[in-house]
């Protein structure tokens, strides 16, 4: 089963996913993937790994952490399928990071590795959006890199845990105006997701509609207002996001 | 007027009380006061930004913050007046945090400095508890996002209220003995400059609660499992909370 959030006369509506990747609203009614307007699929606490596959951290010239490099996102950033995203003016560097996200289904706490998968509802996709120009050393990745408003596209949905045989075997890709640029395997994460609930859940509760996103692969590419940028998890789904300039950005305000 | 939380019947409701009344505390269940998201900024206190001023040069920070160091108290952090502070298990030290909080009254993006007040809706008290504060370098999700770290309330008191919210005394007190006293003038950010810039990428919206500052986490902050921790400031209220061992907490609080 696949669940998502859309807006729909200007309510939270929830909604499943049927094969054609339509809504499918309580009714039966359908609403065309094209015509939703779709919401990040749930709500939570937002974990992101830095540094989460070996090839990633060799890329950034850092060695993989020995412990989880975890950070903090607020729901101010997060952004649905088929929505836009700013690129501030000015800045030299903005990247996409493809990402599986594990979706927590039941309340987690100090729940061991051999357990921590029956914690995990579902998944869905990320991208977690960087501004390399805003890095300072402290509390890095700082929020004025990742935390910014639009900057977290996720979705289009969330797939049941039951409905992906192996979370750790996934290809997960990146494409800029349809131009494969990032390509990894869930295969590679130094952290895997039975020690990042038994981690996580050691330091605090985990509710349902937590969502961890587990970390990117190598391949980062900067990106320009006008790129249309599809993050895809095997199995998971494929979310699409376009790149904005600030100026058309702040005209939505 | 003073906005708190409480907890009636097992329903969270909203209670305004007239500051001229007095209040019995002991006779509700004190919600976190506020509901939104928690932002904290680090490395705001005068004194502790001095006493780093070295390391700031040195690696791995390599250079002084250019802009106000911001992390987030995630919701399990966020307790109300007179809940339980879990102290860990195994003993690790942990530290009281004192600080104002700036309440958000409306949607706020991209505000100017001179404007900041008017999305502020007025102010309440944070304990910003955690771990000993030993590296500003990677998020401190470990040191402060356990359950219970983050005290707020009892209320939050309109900004009407308070004269001059940049110079309110702030005193902790620990088992009732003064333990540290500072102001909010010791913000080396004050509390619009703080508002405007973290709306400069971030949309706060109402309800919406940033710290502005603790100080360094010295011992006299030291807390553990027994004690009980208050913290004072002007114009606002107390807000009062036991230090228990995480072990001996059986209740959920919400």
């Amino acid at each position: 089963m696949k669940r998502a959030r859309i807006l729909l006369n200007g309510e939270i509506t929830s909604v499943t996913v049927n094969d054609n990747l339509d809504a499918v609203l309580q009714d039966g009614t359908v609403i065309a993937q094209t015509e939703a307007d779709w919401l990040p699929p749930c709500d939570g606490k937002i974990f992101v790994l830095g540094l989460n596959y070996a090839d990633h951290a060799a890329e950034l010239a850092f060695k993989a952490p020995e412990e989880p490099l975890v950070f903090l996102k607020a729901p101010n950033t997060l952004q649905g399928h088929n929505k836009t995203t700013y690129r501030p003016d000015g800045v030299d560097y903005m990247h996409y990071e493809c990402e599986l996200v594990a979706v927590i289904g039941k309340i987690a706490k100090n729940v061991s590795r051999e357990d921590a998968m029956d914690y995990i509802g579902g998944y869905t996709v990320g991208n977690d959006y960087a501004i390399r120009d805003y890095l300072e050393n402290y509390y890095r990745p700082n929020l004025r890199v990742k935390s910014r408003d639009t900057c977290t596209p996720v979705g289009p949905y969330i797939v049941d845990a039951a409905d992906v045989a192996d979370p750790h075997n996934l290809t997960l890709r990146t494409f800029i105006n349809g131009e494969l640029k990032q390509e990894g395997s869930t295969s590679d994460l130094v952290f895997d997701l039975p020690f990042l609930v038994e981690y996580l859940s050691a330091i605090m509760t985990l509710e349902p509609g937590d969502m961890i996103f587990t970390g990117t692969p190598e391949g980062l590419a900067d990106v320009k207002p006008g790129d249309e940028i599809v993050t895809e998890v095997e199995g998971v789904g494929r979310l699409v996001n376009t790149i904005i300039s600030e100026r058309d950005y702040l005209k939505t305000l | 007027m003073r906005h708190s939380r409480i907890l009636i019947d097992g329903v969270a409701s909203n209670l305004a009380i007239d500051p001229n009344q007095k209040q019995e505390m002991s006779s509700q269940y004190w919600l976190p006061a506020t509901t939104g998201t928690v932002f904290g900024i680090a490395l705001n206190d005068k004194a502790l930004y001095a006493s780093m001023e070295q390391a700031f040069n040195e690696k791995p920070h390599v250079n002084p913050p250019k802009t106000p160091v911001l992390h987030i108290k995630t919701d399990n952090t966020h307790i109300g007046y007179g809940a339980a502070i879990p102290a860990p298990n195994d003993g690790t030290p942990i530290y009281a945090g004192p600080s104002i909080g700036i309440v958000i009254g409306k949607q706020a993006t991209r505000v100017t400095e001179a404007s900041a007040m008017d999305y502020i809706s007025g102010f309440t008290i944070v304990n910003e508890v955690s771990l000993a504060e030993d590296s500003f370098y990677r998020p401190a999700v470990k040191a402060k996002c356990r359950d219970g770290f983050c005290p707020i309330g009892p209320w939050v008191v309109n900004k009407e209220a308070i004269a001059s919210p940049e110079s309110l005394d702030i005193h902790t007190f620990i088992n009732n003995e003064r333990v540290h006293s500072t102001s909010t003038d010791q913000l080396v950010h004050g509390l619009s400059k703080i508002v405007s810039y973290l709306s400069s990428f971030i949309t706060l919206q109402a309800g919406d609660l940033i710290i502005a500052g603790t100080p360094l986490r010295t011992e006299k902050l030291a807390l553990k499992a027994g004690d009980t921790v208050a913290i004072e400031i002007d114009s606002i209220g107390r807000l009062e909370n036991p230090v228990v061992l995480e072990s001996n907490i059986k209740t959920e609080q919400g």
